[in-house]
């Protein structure tokens, strides 16, 4: 098809510039393509390596060699529940299997329960020998089995799913085979129930202060600029708000002193409540400007409809601000709150625990989260925590979607009423 | 034609109203008669909107916005400071330009103001559904939604929103409905409705219509005001009188310029 306009050649006051116009649409085009591309490489690079990580090959010297317990040629995990009882009785100590039996006599355990306890207590797979990634499992099996056979005769190499029941159900261990995140998630979820139930309210009345009732004077507009910028603000000087407001200025509270909830463990102020209290200053800021955003699309025709019909400031901002704003503003609580989950800084100044075994029982407890227990796991020199700690990262994304998810589908119900 | 005070709705004496310190409307004395069409015409930008929205405060929601001058509401002046804006507009209904319905059903979106003005049902009185129904009925809707009462009143076509917004306003029992060039987003069809509709609405509720169509004022109301810029571009009231006379014997040139499409 021919380039040229159709009247070029009666009123020649235009170039025939069409087809270059074109290509630079194209080439713009392609731009924007690249950008997606790049984002989408990088995500799944990331996804690759954790995967990648978190699955494989693992080689474990056990204290006693599994084959060498088998019975009449009966391997080990053949065995019925009475024989594994003898097995255990012939290779603990009298008085660890006295302790055993006092826990829970041998009578009332399942013959699973009993299997496991051979295994912990008498094969004892403790000593991880090597980890291979799924990728080096997958194309060079028979050469690493062949190669832990040469150095480590004892050792047995099995392939290994790091990210498995055991590991969410667990505490955190010294051990890498035994550490779990249970611990991590359940810190994670209350720092981050405590941040929304405090910032939420907050940030929306907020918002809804500065975009209806505030005037127009410097007062507020020095406000709306401090807002912006706090948004901006590294969230490791919010750590240190709330290590200074929180954790120590506020230590009755936080502690649970006061309340008379203070968990024995701690009484100090580096509690669930002083992280959760510390993200949700972090995430305000944001909170607050996307709810003004939110709030500011509400068209004001439907404003005006409500006034015509003699509603009050408050009935209008009710009944149809907003119901109509309550979407955006659900978006950008998805935002904040992602941010929130992943933030690792400020908890560390606000005094996250990096070692800790039991569950938190409530605001007033020692925490840890899951991204202190990643970095905590990503910085030891043993190879295995990198792979722990993979499966950790996975887990976080599979909470972080989760958290998500629920959030979507509750504004999507929202947005249809 | 001179009308006793008893029989106007509203007046509006030595009405002065400022954007910030740009005066927008200067010195207008415009009386309303009860149950009667009052049309405003005029060009573009001279402040008939303005003077509009000065009969139920809502210009006050604008935050530069003031006023000087007096509109008496009943004899009342609704700018005094005891008068609560809130009551004012729920007894001087208004219906907007383009058709704001909410977001809601039909049924809510008339039933809202009324439950909001806190509606009584009762004997010797409707019950909700049937004020809503009465509503619709008034507003010349309710052949076309009673059997989807509980869809978004945003489904309907514009012409049909206009009306769930006129039966919206009426279900508060307003004494006077303010109407900003209501059928001036709608087709010829619409249009037609909502004029007939304003004929019929006219024998229980003052109306005053400002409109961008002088056939529309000629065809629907029994008195107009025509505005037009002063030099300081402030709207000022040229003429007011009965419809026929301004359309046919106008007393000021700019009037007669403007009707017979000379300017503007």
């Amino acid at each position: 098809m021919s380039t040229k306009s159709p009247g070029s050649g009666l009123i020649p006051f235009f170039a025939a510039n069409l087809s270059v116009r074109n290509r630079s649409a194209v080439i713009w085009r392609g731009l924007f393509q690249l950008s997606t591309v790049i984002g989408m490489v990088t995500l799944a690079l990331l996804l690759y390596t954790v995967i990648n990580k978190s699955f494989g090959l693992v080689a474990i010297n056990n204290k006693v060699n599994p084959e060498t317990l088998a019975v009449n040629g009966v391997p080990l995990e053949q065995l019925d529940k009475d024989t594994l009882v003898n097995i255990l009785q012939n290779n603990v100590s009298k008085g660890k299997f006295r302790q055993l039996e006092r826990e829970m006599p041998m009578a009332e355990r399942t013959r699973d329960e009993v299997y496991a306890l051979v295994i912990d207590t008498v094969v004892q797979p403790k000593d991880i020998v090597g980890t291979w990634t799924l990728v080096e499992s997958l194309t060079r099996r028979n050469a690493i089995i062949a190669q832990v056979h040469d150095e480590h005769p004892d050792a047995t190499v099995s392939f290994r799913s790091w990210l498995n029941p055991n590991f969410i159900n667990s505490p955190q261990s010294s051990d890498p085979l035994a550490a779990g995140v249970r611990t991590a998630v359940l810190g994670s979820l209350l720092t981050i129930l405590t941040t929304i139930l405090v910032a939420f309210p907050i940030g929306v009345g907020a918002a809804i202060y500065l975009e209806e009732y505030a005037e127009d004077n410097w007062l507020n507009r020095l406000l709306q600029t401090n807002i912006t910028n706090l948004a901006g603000v590294p969230s490791i000087i919010y750590g240190m708000l709330g290590l200074a407001i929180f954790v120590r200025g506020m230590e009755p509270i936080t502690s649970g002193a006061l309340l008379g909830g203070a968990d024995p463990t701690t009484a100090n102020g580096r509690t669930i409540l002083s992280a959760g209290l510390t993200l949700a200053l972090l995430v305000l800021p944001i909170l607050i400007i996307n709810g003004q955003e939110a709030i500011r699309a509400v068209p004001s025709s439907l404003r005006q409809a409500s006034y015509g019909l003699g509603a009050t400031k408050w009935q209008t901002i009710w009944h149809h601000v907003l119901p109509s704003a309550l979407s955006g503003i659900l978006t950008g609580t998805i935002l904040a709150v992602s941010r929130a989950i992943g933030e690792t800084a400020p908890l560390v100044v606000v005094g996250a625990a990096t070692f800790i075994t039991f569950d938190p029982s409530g605001p007033f407890s020692k925490f840890t989260t899951l991204p202190i227990q990643i970095y905590q796991w990503t910085s030891r020199p043993q190879n295995e925590f990198r792979n722990i700690a993979a499966a950790a990262i996975l887990v976080l994304l599979i909470m972080l979607l989760t958290l998500n998810a629920v959030a979507i589908f509750l504004r999507n119900r929202f947005q249809r009423n | 034609m001179p009308s006793t005070a008893a029989q106007l709705a509203i007046q509006a004496k030595n009405l002065n109203v400022f954007y910030g310190a740009f005066k927008a409307v200067k010195n207008v004395n415009l009386p309303i008669e009860r149950k009667k069409v009052t049309a405003i015409i005029g060009p573009s930008g001279c402040g008939k909107s303005t003077v509009l929205r000065s009969f139920n405060r809502m210009n006050e929601l604008v935050p530069s916005a003031h006023i000087e001058g007096e509109i008496l509401f009943n004899g009342q002046n609704i700018y005094a400071s005891d008068v609560d804006p809130v009551e004012v507009r729920r007894r001087i209904g208004m219906v907007f330009q383009k058709p704001n319905p909410f977001p809601k059903t039909i049924y809510e979106n008339v039933a809202w103001g009324a439950r909001l003005n806190g509606f009584r049902g009762g004997v010797g009185r409707p019950n909700m559904d049937e004020w809503v129904e009465q509503c619709l009925l008034k507003a010349a809707l309710w052949d076309e939604v009673k059997d989807k009462l509980h869809q978004s009143g945003l489904s309907l076509s514009g012409g049909q929103q206009q009306r769930l917004c006129i039966a919206r306003a009426i279900a508060v029992q307003p004494e006077i409905i303010l109407m900003d060039e209501p059928a001036s987003a709608l087709d010829p069809i619409a249009t037609l409705k909502i004029e007939d509709l304003m004929h019929e609405l006219a024998q229980e509720y003052t109306i005053i219509v400002v409109t961008h169509n002088m056939q529309q004022a000629a065809r629907v109301s029994d008195f107009t005001a025509f505005f037009t810029m002063d030099e300081d571009r402030s709207g000022i009231l040229v003429e007011f009188g009965p419809t026929t006379q301004i359309f046919t014997t106008p007393t000021d040139d700019r009037t007669e310029g403007y009707i017979t499409g000379r300017f503007g």
